[in-house]
């Protein structure tokens, strides 16, 4: 049985030989990108391959320690601590942050006016540069009676709530800020792909009879499959190296409550002014880099069919 | 038609090009040229007023003078634990430097720092520092290879106003830990700001509490023989703690923020939303450079001790040559660390010209330190600068009539920074969990502690 379409030979070899007919041009305008890429980014991959099994200040000579690093940040309960944590805030992040950005973008939709303001208010916080931004909430989260979001809840006789000083408010109250720092670029690429769904399905649907929830369920969600499941593993990368919010907010406290695994893998290299650990630092990164990469893959293995039918 | 191999030569000469480029690009190993004349970087703080940059030049011009063959760049530096961990890791540290007491010893174990040692043995002044300021700068082997020029002991801050306004008298601060503890509660009840207020990030949280613990008696590690044993569960740290633990959940007397770091607690403080805070004696200047306080509002006095052993966690800063000078640019950043950072401390002149060039940075003149080499030193100094002095001395009357009698001890001598940072998620569990056990959070955190000694 023939799995795949049959492509002449001919066909198969032109492509080629066009490549090979321009190589010279070709070679050229890679290098720029060749070495760009190969001094910033493939060399500094391949020195954080080897410094993961070496014992080095940067300074003195480095010395080959094997699997030690390896070791080592297995061993540490603060790896266990920011996995649990990592985890929460995907989690979190997921069940919160994934749904709302996909909610405003059908209402959004469905606005007939207006549409480009609201458009613009979304995508505003993005806009914010992220420091400015977790400052202006550190404001809103004092866990004074004074505090914005405290004075808030106490019209409704609610609060005052600790926020960030507070083991199990900390994660959460990230998760908000980070969900309404990134919903507006999430926003504007399904507010794009809603565009591209055809108008006729909602046609046919209403002709059919149905309400605004089941267009949404039948057609909209199913005509966005593929953007809801790119979206959804850049978040999940994304959200597995969270650092920004927990380093900024909390410092990875109120007692290690915060702590990711990209903050472990900082307190590591710079949590000492001494030049810390930069072989465990390495080791945890490759770690951390090699399970994403089989996330990815299996992520696509599992949603290839469902993003193909 | 280009052939597969003409590629890949490509390629080669491309990256052997690169190779090339980043080759001319390196330092040459010693700066001295056939001339024998020798060329140093050395660091400036950054941000400095278009005033305080010229005086700075000023000061270049006048050692030049002293020493024609000695070639002196400026280089904007200033301490911050990351930067200063990225910078020691890439070289790129000016050649002369400074950086905190904590560091000093650990740096010397790791050969992070030149060995200047020979150099400062032939300074005049080499064999009279005091002897438990030079400690942080001292290896093993008791050979000075780090210059203190700065030192303090820890502190506590009270900002005037608020114990006015809470009916405290502010000529007579607490003097006991159960009258800090008084103080902050009256304090809080009657200004609603917080009465006293810890730092809790960046290791900082370590640091005060083994600032407490040190004038209750404890001491956080002990000398083993070559090994040191972790203490952090002492009985001072114990105390200190629960101490904490009643001021934040009994009285309520600790404000609502409890994610403090140094920068943020000093600008907090100058806001005037904190009672009393501990940190080193010589904060004022920051405070009044970065965080603009009043004054008038500002008051200092001297740690409670209490208990056998009780002493005050000492601190200061040192000046360090980079690990990459050779021979001839550690002897003139020997020279420039001299005339810089030590004439103004033992001569008139360069007294007066350290005040002057204070001034002109509208930086304050006259905040209390401990003497580097002795009292007698100190006292001289000051009485150089005196028609300079423009802090509020009658303020911190209670700091200077007693800081110089009390017992200064040194940190802890080895990775001291990982000691801190062990003890930070201690104080912040005591402060967010109303539940936190002191005794299993020290336990735990001893433990920590030692895996990081027995490390190494």
């Amino acid at each position: 049985m023939i799995d795949r379409p049959v492509v002449p030979a001919t066909a198969r070899k032109v492509p080629a030989r066009k490549v090979r007919g321009n190589g010279l041009a070709t070679v050229v305008f890679l290098l720029p990108m060749l070495v760009a890429f190969g001094v910033f980014s493939w060399f500094p991959i391949g020195r954080a391959l080897v410094m993961s099994v070496q014992q080095t200040n940067l300074v003195t000579p480095a010395t080959f320690v094997g699997v030690d690093n390896y070791v080592y940040v297995l061993h540490d309960p603060d790896l266990w601590t920011a996995i649990r944590n990592t985890g929460y805030f995907a989690g979190l992040a997921l069940v919160f942050g994934y749904p709302i950005p996909l909610l405003l973008a059908v209402l959004m939709s469905e606005v007939r006016r207006w549409r480009g303001v609201y458009t613009a208010l979304a995508y505003l916080p993005v806009v914010v540069p992220p420091v400015v931004a977790v400052l202006l909430w550190k404001f809103f989260y004092d866990g004074g009676p004074t505090g914005v979001f405290n004075t808030v809840l106490g019209w409704i006789g609610l609060g005052p709530y600790p926020w960030l000083n507070s083991s199990s408010l900390a994660m959460p109250s990230l998760v908000l800020e980070a969900t309404w720092a990134a919903a507006g670029g999430t926003v504007i690429i399904y507010l794009a792909a809603l565009t591209a769904v055809p108008p006729e399905l909602y046609d046919a649907a209403e002709v059919d009879g149905a309400s605004i929830r089941q267009k949404v369920w039948h057609v909209t969600l199913p005509q966005l499959r593929g953007v809801l499941l790119v979206t959804m593993i850049l978040q999940l990368i994304g959200t597995a190296q969270v650092f920004l919010e927990p380093y900024l907010f909390t410092g990875g406290g109120p007692s290690k409550a915060t702590l990711t695994l990209l903050l472990l893998v900082y307190d590591y290299a710079f949590g000492s002014s001494l030049s810390g650990d930069f072989g465990a630092a390495t080791a945890l990164s490759v770690m951390l880099a090699v399970v994403l990469a089989l996330l990815s893959a299996l992520y696509y293995r599992l949603t290839r069919s469902w993003s193909q039918s | 038609m280009m052939s597969i191999r003409s590629t890949t030569a490509l390629t080669i000469a491309g990256l052997a090009g690169l190779g090339l480029l980043t080759a001319c690009g390196g330092d040459s190993d010693s700066d001295e040229g056939a001339s024998g004349k020798v060329s140093i970087t050395v660091a400036s703080d950054a941000g400095l007023t278009p005033e305080a940059i010229s005086s700075y030049d000023q000061q270049i011009a006048t050692f030049r003078k002293k020493y024609p063959n000695i070639e002196v760049k400026r280089e904007e530096y200033t301490w911050t634990g990351p930067t200063f961990a990225a910078k020691l890791a890439g070289g790129t540290l000016p050649d002369v430097f400074t950086l905190p007491f904590t560091d000093g010893r650990t740096l010397i174990a790791r050969r992070q720092v030149a060995d200047i040692s020979d150099e400062i043995s032939k300074l005049p002044y080499a064999n009279s520092f005091n002897p438990n300021v030079v400690a942080a700068g001292k290896s093993d082997d008791g050979s000075v290879e780090l210059v203190p020029i700065a030192a303090y002991g820890q502190a506590l801050h009270y900002n005037r106003a608020l114990f006015e306004e809470a009916g405290l008298d502010p000529d007579k601060p607490p003097t006991t830990w159960a009258e800090i503890r008084s103080a902050a509660d009256q304090i809080a009840e009657k200004t609603g700001q917080a009465g006293y207020a810890v730092m809790t990030k960046g290791n900082t949280g370590g640091w005060i509490l083994s600032t407490e613990a040190y004038a209750m008696g404890g001491r956080m590690t002990q000398a083993n023989g070559d090994e040191q044993k972790a203490t952090v569960d002492n009985a001072g740290a114990k105390e200190a703690l629960r101490l904490v633990q009643d001021m934040r959940w009994q009285d309520d007397s600790m404000g609502s923020n409890f994610g403090y770091d140094w920068n943020g607690i000093n600008q907090a403080f100058a806001a005037g939303k904190i009672g009393m805070f501990v940190t080193g004696g010589g904060t004022y200047d920051n405070l009044v450079s970065q965080n603009e306080i009043k004054p008038d509002d500002y008051g200092l006095t001297v740690l409670p001790l209490e208990g056998a052993d009780a002493g005050v966690l000492g601190g200061g800063t040192l000046a360090a040559v980079s690990v990459k000078a050779d021979d001839a640019e550690k002897a003139a950043a020997v020279k420039w660390i001299d005339f810089f950072y030590m004439q103004k401390l033992i001569t008139q002149e360069g007294a007066v010209r350290d005040a002057q060039n204070r001034q002109t940075d509208k930086q304050p003149v006259g905040t209390p330190q401990l003497p580097v080499f002795d009292q007698a030193t100190e006292q001289k100094r000051l009485e150089w600068i005196k028609s300079y002095v423009d802090v509020p001395l009658e303020q911190m009357t209670n700091y200077t009539s007693a800081a110089f009698q009390q017992p200064l001890v040194p940190e802890p001598p080895v990775a001291t920074q990982d000691l801190y940072a062990a003890l930070d998620p201690v104080v912040q569990k005591v402060l967010t969990d109303r539940n936190a056990n002191v005794d299993e959070l020290l336990s735990q955190a001893n433990s920590e502690v030692q895996n990081v000694l027995d490390r190494g």
